[in-house]
C-alpha cells in the first residue's frame, strides 16, 4: 500500500505542481504542509511568504478580474486563467526564491522564500 | 449628429429618440494636432458632411463576464452595434482594439464572432487584449480574427490615403512590467513607416495605452516610446487603445493618444481606487452611460482625424 501511494505522489511531485483538487487529497493524504496567497486589489499577499520546502501554495483570486499565476524563472507551472474565486496550487518542494507575477497584468509581482 | 437631420424611418428615428442624444456624447475634432470638443448635437453634425471616409472603434466587449455591473456584456455588445448601423452613414469598417472576451475561451471567442456576424458589421480589423491571449498566447485568437499577414500577428492596411497599424501589445510581458510591443515588432514598424512620406496620415491602434496614463496600475507600454520615434515625423498621428474602459486623450506634438470606452462596464479613473477592476456599484439604469463606441471621420485634405464618442444611453 505504501509503495503503490509513493508511486502515485512521485509524478505529482516530479511536476511541481498539483491542482487544486488533486492536491487537496494529496493533502489528506501526504499531510505536507499548506500556505496560502490571497489576490486582492491587483496584488498578491502576503507579497512575500517564506514556506518549508515541500510546502503546497495556493492562490485564491478574489478580485473581480481575472489573473494567471506564473513562475519568472519557470520553476512552477502556469496557473489557469482564475477568475473571482478560482484557486490554484503548486508543491514547492526545492529550497530557493520563487519569484511569480500575473501574466496578463504583469505589474503583479510576489516572491515566495523555500527554505 | 440632430435628431432633426435624421430621415423619417419610423424605426430608427424612435430608437434614436431612446437614445437622449442631447448630452449623451462628445464629439473630438483634431486639427493640426489640436483637440476640440464639442457637442454632438452643436457643430459635431457639421463637420461630418466633410468626411471622406469614417470607421468606427469598440473595444472591451469582454464576452464571458458576468458580474456587477453588466450581467449581459453580450446585449450591451449588441446595442453598441446597434447604434453603428443606426449611423446616417455606414461606417467603411470597424476596429475592435481588444478584450473581446474574458478569459479566452474558445466558445467566447465564436460568441463575438456570432454576435458580430449577425449584426452585419462587415470588415473588422482586430487586435488582442490580455484577456484573450490567456493560456494559449492568442492561438485561438489569431485563428479567428487575426490579419495573418506577420508571424506575430501585427498588421498594416491603408485606406483613402491613411496608413492604418495594428499592433499587439500584450503578449510576452514580464514580472514588473507593463504592456510590451517587442524588439521584433519595433523592427517590423520601423521598416512599415519608412517608405511613407510625412504628410500621410497615420492611425495606429493597439489594446493597451502607447503612453504612460497610471503605470501603478499597468496602464501603459513600456517600450512605446521606440515606437513614438519612428511615427513623430509624420504630420498626422492617432493612436488609439483601449484596456482601460474610459476615454483618456493627450496630445504629444503631432500625435494624439485616445483611449476608448468599453462595451461591457466601466473601470474606475486612475488612481480613484484601491485597484482597477469593473466599477461594481454603477446602477443598471446608469451603465449605459460609461459604455461606448467610437466614430471616427477622415476629413480629406485637412490631415484631421474627428473622433466622436457615443455613450449608450
Amino acid at each position: 500500500m505504501k509503495r503503490a501511494l509513493v508511486a502515485w505522489m512521485t509524478p505529482l511531485l516530479l511536476a511541481g505542481t498539483v491542482h487544486a483538487a488533486a492536491g487537496d487529497v494529496a493533502d489528506a493524504m501526504a499531510k505536507i504542509p499548506a500556505a496560502r496567497i490571497e489576490i486582492r486589489n491587483f496584488a498578491f499577499a502576503p507579497n512575500t511568504l517564506t514556506v518549508k520546502a515541500g510546502t503546497r501554495i495556493t492562490w485564491i483570486n478574489r478580485d473581480d478580474e481575472p489573473h494567471v499565476v506564473v513562475s519568472a524563472g519557470k520553476q512552477f507551472d502556469t496557473s489557469p486563467a482564475l477568475d473571482t474565486g478560482d484557486s490554484y496550487a503548486a508543491v514547492l518542494s526545492k529550497p530557493g526564491t520563487y519569484a511569480y507575477y500575473c501574466a496578463i497584468h504583469p505589474m503583479m509581482v510576489g516572491t515566495i522564500i523555500v527554505q | 449628429m440632430r435628431p432633426s437631420d435624421e430621415n423619417q424611418v419610423p424605426g430608427r428615428r424612435r430608437f434614436l429618440e431612446c437614445m437622449a442624444w442631447a448630452g449623451a456624447g462628445t464629439l473630438w475634432l483634431m486639427q493640426s494636432g489640436v483637440l476640440q470638443a464639442r457637442s454632438l448635437c452643436a457643430e459635431g453634425g457639421d463637420s461630418a458632411v466633410d468626411a471622406s471616409f469614417r470607421f468606427v472603434q469598440i473595444s472591451d466587449s469582454h464576452i464571458g463576464f458576468h458580474k456587477a455591473p453588466n450581467m449581459d456584456v453580450a446585449g450591451t455588445l449588441r446595442s453598441s452595434l446597434a447604434m453603428v448601423n443606426a449611423q446616417k452613414a455606414r461606417p467603411d469598417f470597424v476596429l475592435h482594439t481588444g478584450d473581446l472576451t474574458h478569459l479566452s475561451k474558445p466558445e467566447e471567442l465564436d460568441s463575438l464572432s456570432g454576435i458580430m456576424q449577425d449584426a452585419s458589421m462587415g470588415k473588422v480589423f482586430y487586435v488582442p487584449g490580455e484577456h484573450d491571449v490567456i493560456g494559449d498566447n492568442g492561438a485561438e485568437f489569431f485563428r479567428r480574427f487575426g490579419e495573418k499577414q506577420q508571424p506575430g500577428g501585427w498588421y498594416s492596411f491603408d485606406h483613402r490615403g491613411v496608413h492604418f497599424v495594428g499592433l499587439i501589445n500584450v503578449l510576452n510581458l514580464k514580472a514588473g512590467g507593463l504592456g510590451s510591443l517587442g524588439a521584433e515588432q519595433l523592427a517590423w514598424l520601423k521598416k512599415d513607416l519608412a517608405s511613407l512620406s510625412a504628410s500621410t496620415p497615420v492611425v495606429v491602434f493597439a489594446h493597451m495605452p502607447m503612453w504612460s496614463i497610471y503605470p501603478e496600475w499597468g496602464w501603459g507600454t513600456d517600450d512605446s516610446g521606440e515606437a513614438m520615434a519612428y511615427l513623430r515625423r509624420f504630420g498626422s498621428v492617432s493612436v488609439l487603445n483601449g484596456h482601460i474602459h474610459q476615454i483618456q486623450q493627450k496630445v504629444e506634438g503631432s500625435i494624439t493618444f485616445y483611449t476608448a470606452r468599453s462595451t461591457a462596464y466601466p473601470q474606475p479613473l486612475p488612481g480613484t481606487a484601491p485597484a482597477p477592476g469593473p466599477l461594481k456599484d454603477v446602477p443598471a439604469d446608469a451603465l449605459h452611460r460609461y459604455l461606448g463606441i467610437r466614430d471616427v471621420r477622415h476629413v480629406q485634405g485637412s490631415h484631421a482625424l474627428a473622433v466622436t464618442d457615443e455613450v449608450m444611453s
